[in-house]
């Protein structure tokens, strides 16, 4: 109670205004539904837009549609653990429970994510590099983060007590965030068999507008549909936590009568 | 200083001392995390004959000559970076990228003759992508040969209209 009090901080006064599992519960199912329809109409329009009416590469062809799910997965997986890393810095700081929940439940997706970046990643590889696997630093630091994402998700649920497996599973998280600028930066810092980024903040993006624009759209759509998984996962993971607490409650009102 | 204030301070500092360590760690092993040796690093520091290693460049353009010995297939190419250049052989299947002015990654050694024999040859594309119509026009104007290197700035292109049909093959 002290600590809250004697803590101005705007993060910290807003987050635990959010902490409350009811105003929470009654503001994501207001949110959800429309992340949800988002996520599926950017999807299927990105998808159906570059499958079949962007056009094809000059020299990679019609492999260069694999694109469409590759790069918005990829971004999505660094995107993930950006947010992964934030509800452990909040988690291990503040105490934040709903923090330690959306951590757990971050994880599962986020590795998902990163699964389907990298076997995208190889069907593409083989037929325009002529290989599957190389161990270059792009590729090599995107499976450290797939095994970073599995880490977290073993280690939260290794303990018997959940607070303790937060707390370890959120060092880890932030210890393991020094691998994101390691993926972004991978293709300039080092030779790789990886090409350079496309889009870049500071020039023109080396594509085409009519491939460009299906891509956002899927990029799009794929973040919605992260950001409603992760809602829906919190969601049950409240009203888990809540069921149990009730049985307990109950469990033990029976015992005492 | 509140609990709260203690662990964020303590949070951002160790996160402070993992990012220089990172860092330091990084530029440490800058020269060991290279996934291939350029045709210039190889001239100032190649690696001792039959040492097998990874060399990266451009396919020379007009070096690739296909032959045959004794009935397998042989290919001979140039790997170059703009200011050296490393003569090379291949005798297996290429991939489908492969082509003069391609970014290629072979693995292989020095022969004794100075020249880099192959055992895989991996294509590497850059990160441009357009239509055939977008890289035929460019050609049409003169604006740009695929065989001679890397394709103009994208502004120049990245919107430009074609009359093709935009649905791909």
């Amino acid at each position: 109670m002290d600590a809250i009090s004697a803590t101005p901080a705007v993060p910290g006064r807003s987050l635990f205004r959010l902490a409350n599992p009811g105003r929470f519960m009654r503001l994501s199912g207001r949110v959800l539904p429309v992340l949800i329809a988002l996520g599926l109409g950017f999807t299927a329009v990105g998808l159906v837009w570059g499958m079949f009416f962007s056009p094809a590469d000059w020299q990679q062809g019609d492999a260069v549609r694999i694109m469409y799910v590759h790069v918005p997965a990829a971004w999505v997986s660094s995107a993930g653990y950006v947010g992964l890393a934030a509800c452990s810095a909040i988690s291990l700081i503040w105490r934040h429970p709903l923090a330690d929940l959306a951590a757990v439940e971050i994880g599962p997706v986020g590795a998902g994510a990163t699964a389907i970046c990298l076997i995208t990643g190889s069907l593409w590889g083989e037929p325009m590099w002529g290989t599957w696997w190389v161990w270059d630093a792009r590729l090599t630091s995107v499976l450290v983060l797939f095994f970073l994402y599995l880490g977290h998700m073993a280690l939260v649920r290794a303990f018997d007590e959940p607070e303790r497996g937060y707390r370890a599973g959120a060092i880890l998280a932030l210890i393991g965030a020094v691998d994101l600028p390691i993926i972004k930066f991978s293709v300039d810092w080092w030779n790789t068999l990886h090409q350079p980024d496309t889009i870049t903040v500071t020039g023109a993006p080396t594509m085409y507008v009519g491939m460009l624009w299906p891509l956002l759209f899927a990029a799009l759509g794929f973040s919605f549909g992260f950001g409603a998984i992760v809602t829906a996962r919190l969601r049950a993971a409240v009203m888990e936590r809540r069921l149990r607490g009730l049985l307990l409650a109950r469990a033990e009102e029976s015992l005492a009568s | 200083m509140t609990r709260t204030r203690r662990r964020l301070l303590l949070v951002g500092l160790c996160g402070l001392g993992l990012a220089t360590a990172t860092a330091l760690t990084l530029n440490a092993l800058n020269s060991n995390l290279v996934f291939f040796l350029t045709p210039s690093q190889l001239a100032s520091k190649a690696p001792p004959p039959g040492h097998t290693f990874r060399l990266g460049g451009l396919v020379a353009p007009g070096s690739v000559v296909h032959s045959e010995v004794d009935g397998k297939p042989l290919v001979r190419f140039a790997v170059t970076d703009g200011t050296a250049t490393v003569k090379a052989s291949f005798g297996g299947v290429l991939p489908d990228l492969f082509r003069e002015g391609q970014g290629v990654v072979a693995l292989g050694a020095m022969s004794p003759n100075g020249s880099f024999h192959a055992t895989q040859v991996l294509a590497k594309h850059d990160e441009t992508y357009m239509p055939k119509s977008v890289e035929e026009a460019l050609k049409k104007k003169g604006l740009w040969n695929p065989n001679d290197g890397p394709p103009p700035p994208a502004s120049t292109w990245n919107t430009l209209a074609t009359k093709a049909p935009m649905k791909g093959g």
